[in-house]
Formats: C-alpha cells, sequence, structure tokens
C-alpha cells in the first residue's frame, strides 16, 4: 500500500468516490441483491440455532425427566437449519467474488483503455510506477475492501442487531450487562489502533530510509568493493537497521495487543453473563437452556464489532485507492480526432510553419520554427542534450500538439487527419529499446502480425539482426523476458529497426536509432538505412556526427531555435556553432 | 535452514518462553466451561448465590492471568522475530559485502534487494505468528477434546470422530486452493506485465496503431485472471459451511448423548453446555491453524530464498597479506596478460581469448572494439573483478591473486561506464578514494577530472548534497565525480570504462590531457569507442569477439590492422582527419 493511499479523503470526496463506486457495482445489482438476502437468511439461521440449543436443553431437567421425543424434534430443526445456513453461507461469498472481481476486472479494464487514449503529456509526466500501482495494487486494495465490507459488514451488522432482538426477548437484564460491557472492546480496540498507528508510521518510514540504503548500497556494490567501502557501507546499514529494530518492535507489540485485549473484554462478558444469568435462574427468571443461548451469544457476541471496526478501516482504506484509480480514469483524454479527419495520403512533404511548442506553460521551448522538407530529403537534427531534438519528434508524431503554428504532410495539417494513418506514414526508431514479452518473431512482425516468415526474416538480415537470432537457442522463438534481460541493449535496438524494416511506411524517424550499436555494426546498418531511406523522407537525430554527415539538410537546434540549417560542407565552411562541435571530436587527432 | 536458525539462538529464551505462555493462556480458556458447568450443575441446582459469585470470581480471574500471559507472549514474540529479522538483515547485507562480481551478477541486484527487504519481513512476520501459535492451536483442539473426556466419555467420542473430520475439511480446502492461488498470482502478474509494458513502449504502441489491439490482449488476460480468483473463490467459500454443518453436526449428537445420559443420571444440564462450548472454541482454534500453516508456509519459501543468498560462497579468496617476491626483470611493468581467457559462469563461450600484452609503467592504454567484443571484460581483470579462467593477469610483476583485496583495489582504479554516487555530497562521495583527503587534494582531483568547475558553481561547493544515486547531477557530471573519485585515491594503474562516454569531445579532449599531465608515471587504461579517444595511446588493444587482433600505435594499427582500420573509417571519413 502505497502512502498515498492512507491520506485520508475528505468527507465530500469520499460520498463522492462512494457514489462511482456504486455506479460501477450497478451492473451487477444481481448479485447484491442475493448477497443482502443470503445473508439476512444465513445470519437468522445462524443465530436461531444457539436458541434452539437452548429449548433442547430445556427439556433435559434430570434424571428420567428428558423428553426425548422433543429433543429429538429439535434436533432435526436444528439439522435443516443448519444445511439452510451453510448453503446461504456459501452462496454469500459466491455472489461477494462475483461483485467483487468484476468490478475490479472492470476497473482495470477501463483503466487500460484509459492509458491508450491519454495524451503523451499525461503520461510522460507522471511516473509509470505510479499508474501501474494505482492499477494493479490500488485495484487489488480496493477489491479486498470490496469483498471485506460485503462480507462482513452487512452481516456484522445484521448479527449485532440480531443478536440483541433474539437477547432482548429473552430476558432483558442480562441483554444490558452485554450491552454495557461490550463497548469496552471498541474502546480498547480503538485505544491501541491509534497508538500503534504511529509506530507503524515511523516503522514504513525507517522501513523506506533502510530500502532505499540497501537499493543504493547493493546496485552499487561493484563500486563498494572496488574502493573497498564494504565495512563502512555495513555500518551505515546497522545504523538503520538497529532504528528499524527498535520501531519494529513497538508497532509489532502494540499492534499484537488489540487480540489479547478485546479477548479480556468478551471474557468480562461472559463472566458477567454467567453471574447475572444464574442469579436469574436461581430465582426461576429463566431457565438453564435460555442461560445457554445467553453464554453462547456472549461468546460470539464481540466478534461482529471488532470485525466492524476492521472493515471500517478498510473500507476508508478500499474508498481512497477507488479514488486514486478514479483520479487516473478522470484525467483528461488527448483531443479527439476532428469528426472530418482525413486519412492521409503521404507524399513525403512535410511542412512546419511558424511552430512553438511547450511542456510547461511559463517555458517557452520551440518558437517560430519553420522548416519545409522536400519528399525524400533526409533531414538531421543536431544540438547540445536538451535543445529540443526529441521534442520535434513528438511533434512530427502527434506525440504532443504544437501550441502554436502548424505542423502539415502533403499540405494538410496533421491536426485534420487521423492519428493512425499519420503515425502509420512514419517509422519510427527511438533510443528508448522498447520490445514486448514475447518471442523475437512477435516482435519484428509487431507492426505486420500477418507477416510471413520469409518478410519477417528478411527484415531481419536488412537489420543485421539475422545472425544473432540465428544462434540464440530457440532462434526466431526465443522469448524475450519482460525486461529483455536476455538480448543485450545493441541486439534490442537491431530488432527495433527490423521491426520498422518490415512495415516499411513513407517516412522514417530515427531517434538516436543506433547510439547502443557499436560503429562497425551502425556502418553496415546504415547502408541498409540508406537503402531505406532512398525516396523517403527521413528524420535523424544523433549523437555521432559521422552519421549525420550525409544528410541533405542539416538543423543545428539551440535552446529550442534553429540556429544554423544546411548540408555538412556549408555548415562547416561557416564555421558556426555546427563547425565547432563537429571539430571538437577531433581535437587533438593527428595522422 | 541450520544457518538460520542460528541468528534465532540470541532470542533462545524468548522464543521458547512465547509459546510457553500462550500456552499457559490456553490452558486457563479451557477452564472456562468447566467452571461454567460447575455454575449450572451445582451453584443453580443448589440455589447457592455465593458459590456462584465466587466462581464468577474464578472466571474474572482466569480471565486476568490469561490477559497477562497473552501480553507477556505478545511481547517475547514480538520480540524475537524482530531481533532475528534484524540479525538476519544484518548477517544478509554483511555477507552480500563479501560476494564476488560473479555471484552478483548470478543473483542480481533486484533479487538481492527483494531478498533483504520483503522475503526478511515475510520471515519475520511468519516467525511471530509460528512462536504464538504453533503450540497453542494444537493444543486447545487436544486440550479441549481431553477436557470432554472428563466431562463424559461417550460424548467426548464424538469430539474424537469431529475433530479429524473437521480438519479434513480445513486442510483440505487449504491443499486444493494453495495451487490454484499460485497461478491467480502468476496471472496478476502477467496483467502486471501487460500494464508496464503499455506504459513503457506507449510512443511504440501508437506508432503502430496497436491501442485496440493492446486492449484487446490486456482484457484477454484480465479475464483470465478474474475466472481463475472466482474459481479459487468458490473452492475456499466451502470451508465455513462445511465446518458449520460438520460443528452443527457434533453439537447435535452432543444433545442427542446428552438426552439419553441425563435421563439415566449420568450427566448434568451444565455438562452439555460445556461440551457445546468445546465445540465452538475447536473450530476457532482450526481456523486459526490453517491460516498459520499458510503464513508459515509463505515465510518458510522466502527463509529459503534468503538461505540461497547466504549459501553462496564468495568465489573468489583473497590473501591475508601480499605473497611472492617481485621478478627482478618485470619491475617496469605495470600490467601484463599472459595468455589469458575468461569464460563468465553460465556463459557458452569465452568473452576472452588467450589475451598477451604488457603495459609498462607510465603508458597510456587504449582498448578499443566493439559492442561486446570483450572490452569491459578485459579490464575488469586487472582490479580482479572476475579470476581469469586460463592465463595470469600480473599487475607490478605479481598476479593479481596475491595481492590483499585493499591493497590491489588500492592500486587499482576503475572507472565504471556506470557512474554510481552515493548519497551524502560531493565531498563524501569524493572520500571513498581516500578517507584522509585534504580538501587540496580533493580540488585537484576535480581539476583534473575537469569537475572544479561545476562544483565550485554550486552553491554549497564541495557539501553540495547528492540525493541517493546522483539523481541530482547530470550524466556528464556524475561521470567526471566518478573520475575526481578514482584520483582522489592515488592510485598507479587507472582505468576509465568507457566513462567519458557523455562528456562531451571537448572536455573528453581536456581531461586526457590533463590525466597525461599527472605527475608519477600513472599507468592508465581509456576504453573507447571512439578512435579519436584514443589517438594518443602509448598502445591500443583492438578486440574482436574477445580475441585480440590488434596491438601498437595508432599509426601502426591503421597500417597493419583491418578491424581497426573499419572502426576509425566508420568515424572518420577519409580527409576530415586531416584537418
Amino acid at each position: 500500500m502505497s502512502a498515498k493511499a492512507k491520506a485520508k479523503l475528505t468527507p465530500e470526496q469520499r460520498s463522492a468516490t462512494l457514489r462511482r463506486v456504486l455506479g460501477r457495482i450497478k451492473p451487477y445489482s444481481f448479485y447484491v441483491v442475493c448477497s443482502l438476502i443470503v445473508a439476512a437468511v444465513s445470519v437468522a439461521a445462524q443465530l436461531y440455532i444457539p436458541i434452539l440449543c437452548g429449548n433442547a436443553i430445556d427439556f433435559m431437567l434430570g434424571k428420567g425427566n428428558v423428553q426425548m421425543a422433543a429433543v429429538m424434534k429439535i434436533i432435526v430443526e436444528i439439522l435443516v437449519i443448519a444445511l439452510i445456513a451453510a448453503f446461504a453461507q456459501w452462496l454469500l461469498s459466491v455472489c461477494n467474488n462475483r461483485i467483487t472481481f468484476s468490478v475490479s476486472r472492470d476497473l482495470r479494464n477501463a483503466a487500460l483503455r484509459k492509458i491508450q487514449s491519454l495524451p503523451l503529456s499525461y503520461l510522460d509526466s507522471h511516473p509509470s510506477g505510479d499508474i501501474v500501482s494505482r492499477m494493479v495494487a490500488d485495484v487489488d486494495t480496493f477489491a479486498d475492501g470490496l469483498l471485506m465490507g460485503f462480507t462482513q459488514l452487512f452481516s456484522g451488522l445484521l448479527t449485532i442487531f440480531g443478536t440483541l432482538l433474539f437477547m432482548l426477548r429473552e430476558n432483558v437484564p442480562i441483554t444490558l450487562v452485554v450491552v454495557c460491557i461490550t463497548p469496552l472492546s471498541l474502546v480498547v480496540a480503538s485505544f491501541l489502533a491509534k497508538r500503534s498507528y504511529g509506530y507503524f508510521q515511523s516503522q514504513s518510514k525507517v522501513r523506506g530510509e533502510q530500502t532505499a540504503l540497501v537499493n543504493e548500497m547493493i546496485e552499487g556494490q561493484k563500486v563498494v568493493q572496488a574502493f573497498g567501502h564494504e565495512a563502512e557501507s555495513l555500518s551505515a546499514f546497522d545504523e538503520v537497521n538497529d532504528r528499524l529494530q527498535d520501531v519494529s518492535l513497538k508497532a509489532i507489540f502494540f499492534s499484537s495487543l488489540t487480540n489479547p485485549a478485546t479477548r479480556f473484554v468478551n471474557n468480562i462478558v461472559y463472566a458477567g453473563v454467567g453471574l447475572v444469568g444464574a442469579i436469574y435462574a436461581v430465582r426461576g427468571g429463566i431457565t438453564i437452556g435460555q442461560l445457554s443461548i445467553f453464554l453462547s451469544y456472549a461468546n460470539q457476541y464481540t466478534k461482529p464489532f471488532n470485525e466492524i471496526s476492521g472493515v471500517v478501516t478498510e473500507l476508508q482504506n478500499a474508498l481512497a485507492c477507488a479514488a486514486r484509480v478514479f483520479e487516473l480514469l478522470d484525467a483528461e483524454d488527448q483531443i479527439p480526432e476532428a469528426d472530418n479527419a482525413v486519412v492521409l495520403a503521404p507524399d513525403g512533404h512535410v511542412e512546419l510553419k511558424d511552430v512553438s511548442f511547450r511542456y510547461l506553460p511559463d517555458r517557452p521551448l520551440i518558437e517560430g520554427l519553420n522548416l519545409d522538407v522536400k519528399p525524400g530529403q533526409r533531414i538531421a537534427i543536431v544540438g547540445p542534450t536538451g535543445c529540443g531534438k526529441t521534442t520535434l519528434i513528438n511533434l512530427l508524431m502527434r506525440f504532443y500538439d504544437v501550441n502554436g503554428g502548424s505542423i502539415s504532410v502533403s499540405g494538410t495539417d496533421i491536426r485534420n487527419v487521423t492519428r493512425a494513418s499519420l503515425r502509420g506514414s512514419y517509422g519510427m526508431v527511438l533510443q528508448d529499446t522498447w520490445l514486448r514479452a514475447g518471442t523475437i518473431r512477435e516482435n519484428i512482425a509487431y507492426g505486420k502480425p500477418d507477416a510471413t516468415d520469409e518478410e519477417v526474416i528478411a527484415a531481419a538480415k536488412a537489420a543485421h539482426a539475422h545472425s544473432f537470432i540465428r544462434r540464440l537457442p530457440d532462434g526466431y522463438n526465443t522469448v524475450i523476458a519482460e525486461d529483455g534481460g536476455n538480448i543485450s541493449q545493441g541486439q534490442k535496438q537491431l530488432l527495433c529497426i527490423a521491426r520498422v524494416m518490415l512495415c516499411l511506411p513513407p517516412m522514417l524517424i530515427l531517434d538516436e536509432a543506433t547510439s547502443s550499436i557499436d560503429t562497425r555494426t551502425e556502418v553496415r546498418i546504415q547502408a541498409a538505412f540508406a537503402q531505406m531511406m532512398k525516396g523517403r523522407t527521413s528524420f535523424i537525430v544523433a549523437h555521432r556526427l559521422s552519421t549525420i554527415r550525409e544528410a541533405d539538410v542539416i538543423l543545428v537546434m539551440k535552446d529550442g531555435h534553429i540556429i544554423e540549417q544546411g548540408d555538412h560542407d556549408t555548415l562547416l565552411a561557416k564555421g558556426g556553432f555546427y563547425a565547432k562541435l563537429y571539430n571538437s571530436q577531433f581535437e587533438g587527432v593527428e595522422t | 535452514m541450520n544457518k538460520m536458525l542460528g541468528y534465532l539462538r540470541e532470542y533462545k529464551k524468548e522464543s521458547i518462553l512465547a509459546p510457553l505462555f500462550k500456552m499457559l493462556e490456553a490452558t486457563f480458556d479451557l477452564f472456562v466451561p468447566l467452571v461454567m458447568a460447575d455454575i449450572v450443575n451445582i451453584g443453580i441446582a443448589a440455589h447457592d448465590f455465593h458459590y456462584i459469585l465466587a466462581r464468577c470470581g474464578i472466571l474474572l480471574l482466569l480471565a486476568m492471568i490469561g490477559l497477562t500471559c497473552s501480553l507477556t507472549a505478545q511481547y517475547f514474540s514480538a520480540k524475537a522475530a524482530v531481533g532475528y529479522s534484524t540479525a538476519l538483515r544484518h548477517a544478509l547485507f554483511a555477507h552480500i559485502q563479501t560476494l564476488s562480481f560473479t555471484e552478483m551478477d548470478t543473483l542480481g541486484t533486484s533479487t538481492l534487494i527483494t531478498r533483504m527487504t520483503s522475503d526478511v519481513n515475510q520471515v519475520q512476520s511468519g516467525l511471530n505468528l509460528f512462536l504464538r501459535l504453533f503450540l497453542r492451536s494444537p493444543f486447545v483442539v487436544i486440550g479441549a477434546m481431553i477436557m470432554a473426556f472428563t466431562v463424559d466419555v461417550k460424548a467426548a467420542l464424538i469430539f474424537v470422530v469431529a475433530i479429524p473430520l473437521l480438519s479434513v475439511v480445513v486442510f483440505g480446502v487449504m491443499v486444493i486452493t494453495r495451487p490454484l492461488y499460485k497461478t491467480v498470482q502468476n496471472r496478476l502478474d502477467r496483467v502486471l506485465g501487460l500494464t508496464r509494458e503499455n506504459l513503457t513502449g506507449v510512443r511504440v504502441v501508437r506508432a503502430f496503431d496497436k491501442e485496440q489491439s493492446e486492449i484487446d490482449r490486456f482484457e484477454d488476460a484480465n479475464a483470465l485472471l478474474t475466472k481463475m480468483q472466482l474459481h479459487v473463490g468458490h473452492i475456499s467459500a466451502l470451508m465455513n459451511p462445511l465446518t458449520y454443518v460438520i460443528i452443527n453436526l457434533a453439537i447435535v449428537a452432543i444433545l442427542y448423548v446428552g438426552g439419553v445420559e441425563i435421563n439415566l443420571g449420568g450427566m448434568a444440564a451444565g455438562s452439555v453446555i460445556a461440551l457445546v462450548n468445546y465445540m465452538n472454541q475447536i473450530l476457532v482454534e482450526l481456523v486459526k491453524l490453517a491460516n498459520l500453516i499458510v503464513q508459515v508456509s509463505k515465510a518458510l519459501a522466502c527463509a529459503g530464498r534468503v538461505q540461497a543468498v547466504l549459501d553462496t560462497k564468495p568465489g573468489m579468496e583473497f590473501p591475508k597479506e601480499l605473497l611472492g617476491e617481485v621478478p627482478a626483470d618485470k619491475s617496469g611493468d605495470a600490467v601484463r596478460f599472459d595468455h589469458v581467457s575468461l569464460t563468465y559462469a553460465g556463459a557458452g563461450d569465452a568473452s576472452l581469448s588467450d589475451i598477451t600484452f604488457t603495459a609498462k609503467k607510465g603508458q597510456t592504454i587504449g582498448v578499443i572494439g566493439g559492442t561486446g567484443s570483450g572490452k569491459s571484460s578485459l579490464i575488469s581483470l586487472i582490479p580482479r573483478f572476475y579470476d581469469a579462467t586460463k592465463g595470469t593477469v600480473e599487475v607490478f610483476g605479481r598476479p593479481v591473486q596475491e595481492y590483499p583485496r585493499e591493497k590491489l583495489r588500492g592500486k587499482v582504479s576503475v572507472v565504471m561506464q556506470k557512474a554510481q554516487l552515493f548519497g551524502g555530497t560531493i565531498r563524501s562521495n569524493l572520500l571513498w578514494g581516500n578517507k584522509n583527503a585534504t580538501d587540496d587534494e580533493l580540488w585537484a582531483a576535480l581539476e583534473t577530472a575537469q569537475a572544479a568547475e561545476f562544483v565550485r558553481s554550486k552553491p554549497m561547493g564541495l557539501d553540495e548534497p547528492v540525493e541517493q544515486g546522483g539523481r541530482n547531477l547530470s550524466g556528464g557530471q556524475k561521470q567526471r565525480l566518478t573520475i575526481a573519485r578514482a584520483l582522489v585515491g592515488r592510485p598507479d594503474v587507472l582505468i576509465l570504462d568507457d566513462s567519458a562516454s557523455a562528456l562531451d569531445y571537448a572536455t573528453d579532449a581536456a581531461l586526457r590531457k590533463a590525466l597525461a599531465a599527472l605527475p608519477g608515471g600513472l599507468t592508465v587504461f581509456i576504453v573507447s569507442q571512439r578512435a579519436a579517444s584514443l589517438q594518443h595511446a602509448d598502445q591500443i588493444v583492438v578486440l574482436d569477439d574477445g580475441h585480440m587482433v590488434g596491438l601498437g600505435t595508432h599509426a601502426q594499427l591503421l597500417e597493419s590492422c583491418p578491424v581497426y582500420q573499419e572502426i576509425y573509417a566508420s568515424q572518420f571519413k577519409k580527409g576530415d582527419a586531416e584537418k
């Protein structure tokens, strides 16, 4: 559970969230109604059995004075009612499972759909770990709370009121004993809960500190060893470890007091009922059988109280989690496609007119950018980190919308074409080598799932990936693990290139596409790219200047502006920023 | 597991007292129904108010003693469990410090972190629960049965039948559902994986217009998860109703036997109440026991994983003191590779094959080659991060195996590819190289590493805080600080493993110039993919697929080594280099 989940909601938020949760449950109202009915049946039956037992005992008055026929009749009744109660209990669980798991499934599906329609600005600015935890951990906690709530809240309340009713019917003073002493357990429980909550808070704080330290030290273990820093890092660890021991002991001890304490209150209730009940029994106010009913009830009466106080915290927690999920679901979608959006027929002509863009409202990044790319041209973008190279690509792909000006492809503003057709016109290879968990074949054929084996292999060959794939134990059927741990970064990049090679879209975007590949292989891939780029408009962002040299137009960007524009020779001759950048790599070179 | 139990030895007293006190508490619980039976059978029957009052007093007393015992038990078990996990974490951390790079590679950092944190936590709560319940629950079950025998032998036989039946249901449901819960977990992991994948790959998904197919894929996995959850849910939902039916069958049987016995005069009504009470106690404890077993087996699985780390033996022994003599003819050698090969543990192919070269004191050695050609492997043999599988690596005339760890790593300092800094300040990070370095020495190292300027520009200078992992610094700044950190230790051999990759060309060149200007004959290894960075080197080792395919100066290699020519040509077009 994240710390945020524990953050208390305001009452308004709580009721708003509750309303939305109810909305989510609505499709399953049939099960909710069933659940309520069977819960009532099961509680009533369970409460009735002690009464039947008591009645049976009252037919056993002493030696030679037992009415066996009456006892047998009650025995049969008990059996029937026990079966009914058991069946109702099972149905209750089935209904509640159905409601809970369906609702949480719906929430997860809705969240994933949401992810697909959120603007990239949202996804880029929210850590993916946070979104994952909302979708998985929060939905899970929510489901647990909901299940507990459904299972225990209603039946707990029914049990309390049912017991009260049955007891009042039998004897008022004894009932008063129970009613007066029982709240003591709530007082004790809430006192302990408050006390241990504080300790748990500090425990999770120290635990977080320790995890961070462990993370850092173990990730840097090689450095620790290289500098012989083992003893120091162990003593830093021990310091936190000892503090953790201290707070953990307190937290665990205090929280483990709840059970014994409530059990103690329960025992007092039991003794009280025994005393008052026995006195009444002696005076003939109640029978022994009735006393036995009270004793059974006294044994069980505190249980629903404890459960309900647990359920309430769980439910609050569940609501907080649900609120976090809804927050994700409420995030604003990307701008929907225009109704008259056309399918793009790209000819490779891209034009940027007076484009301005900023990620943050108060920090302008790209201002007044103009660019006219003729079909088939190769555009290279260079410049220092943070100058807006990748941003330009975000705009071309319409991952982000421009704040001012326009981008058009084949003369059509890209805001008036369908996203699918715009993005389908570009083949994109990014520095970030994303592959999905699956086989190599699946990954290469990602953009064209119906590709034949020959096409896949041809694409892999073009990307110079075929030879390493062949050497893998299962060849094209090798499964790439979720983190891609079984192949190297460079190999991943080759697969990303093969993925694009298979689709052969009319325009290309290569954002540091060969950064993890050594220069020799890169030269070979460049040849394949060159082949691919023939007749295709392409945008290349690269770190290595050797990659850029052959471009038709080199855009030198700095602070969001294009400060120089031209081909390699022109720019070198100009002796400006590009020339400085280019020459610095050869500083000190002599032949 | 023996080794793991060893850490409990320090808490022997607590580990014995906790379950004992818990058992004591249970014993007092078991007396309650008997006392109540007496109240009914004797007190009420004889209309004896004093007797009733006295017995109720006993009930209160029992409750109080029970509470005291239970609190004591909770305290001891919490103390033992927390103390144990603290000791275990300490032992784990200390053990990880002794592991060599080979073991770290095999285990993986994320695994080690999970084991140190969540696995140990699981062990802690498992142990806590175990100490409290493992004696108590069986004791109550058996105790209740024995008590039943003291009440009435015939009625007690009902217990003899009911307890095994209840156990079958409780443990049967548990045994059936456990593997199913594992499947649920796997399917949840799949859902989690798909979610993460969709977030990290959002650009690719959208570039290929795959949103809908990703949704379909996710919904399939999600539906599978829900189906399994419902399946397990229905089965485990059987436990309560089934036990409830069995308990009521037993109660009915007690009523029947009780009726017959009372009629014959062998039993009193209060005893029937006591027997029913015992039956209910048994059910409560069996459910607790089943839960305990689930928790404990989870904890045991975690303990096994922790154990596996503790059992990993450090693969490398370092001598306590310097061994061997330096032969006279090797006195001028800084680093020598003699027919060295390296095959990583678990890898099929050799990463380095038959490498031989000598670096003289004060030389600069360049190492160049493609991705995966073995550059990093080669240099990691010098500080003995790994042992060569064949051949010998010598540092200043002695095989690296003859050096104590601190001695060797004091002489040979590596700046790794990944710039790793630690939470603290710039100063505290630099002092890793040498605890006793003065500020002047730190600044000198920063100057050489081209880091002085940006450190000076920080508001707090050397005392500028560094966040964990150095998050508040840029890649280039981190790299320069790691270089400075290595220089603070005044090593004899400095290895830069592609550690200038985040630096721009100008800074890289300045760094090389400053290193060359350092007094005292520092031997420098520079690993790089950029031919330009290595031009000045006295010797360049050219690696290709683990083989040394060239050794010589830039000019020599340009003449004779085809791989070097190819690398060079890929970075400099003809004509450019002549500028």
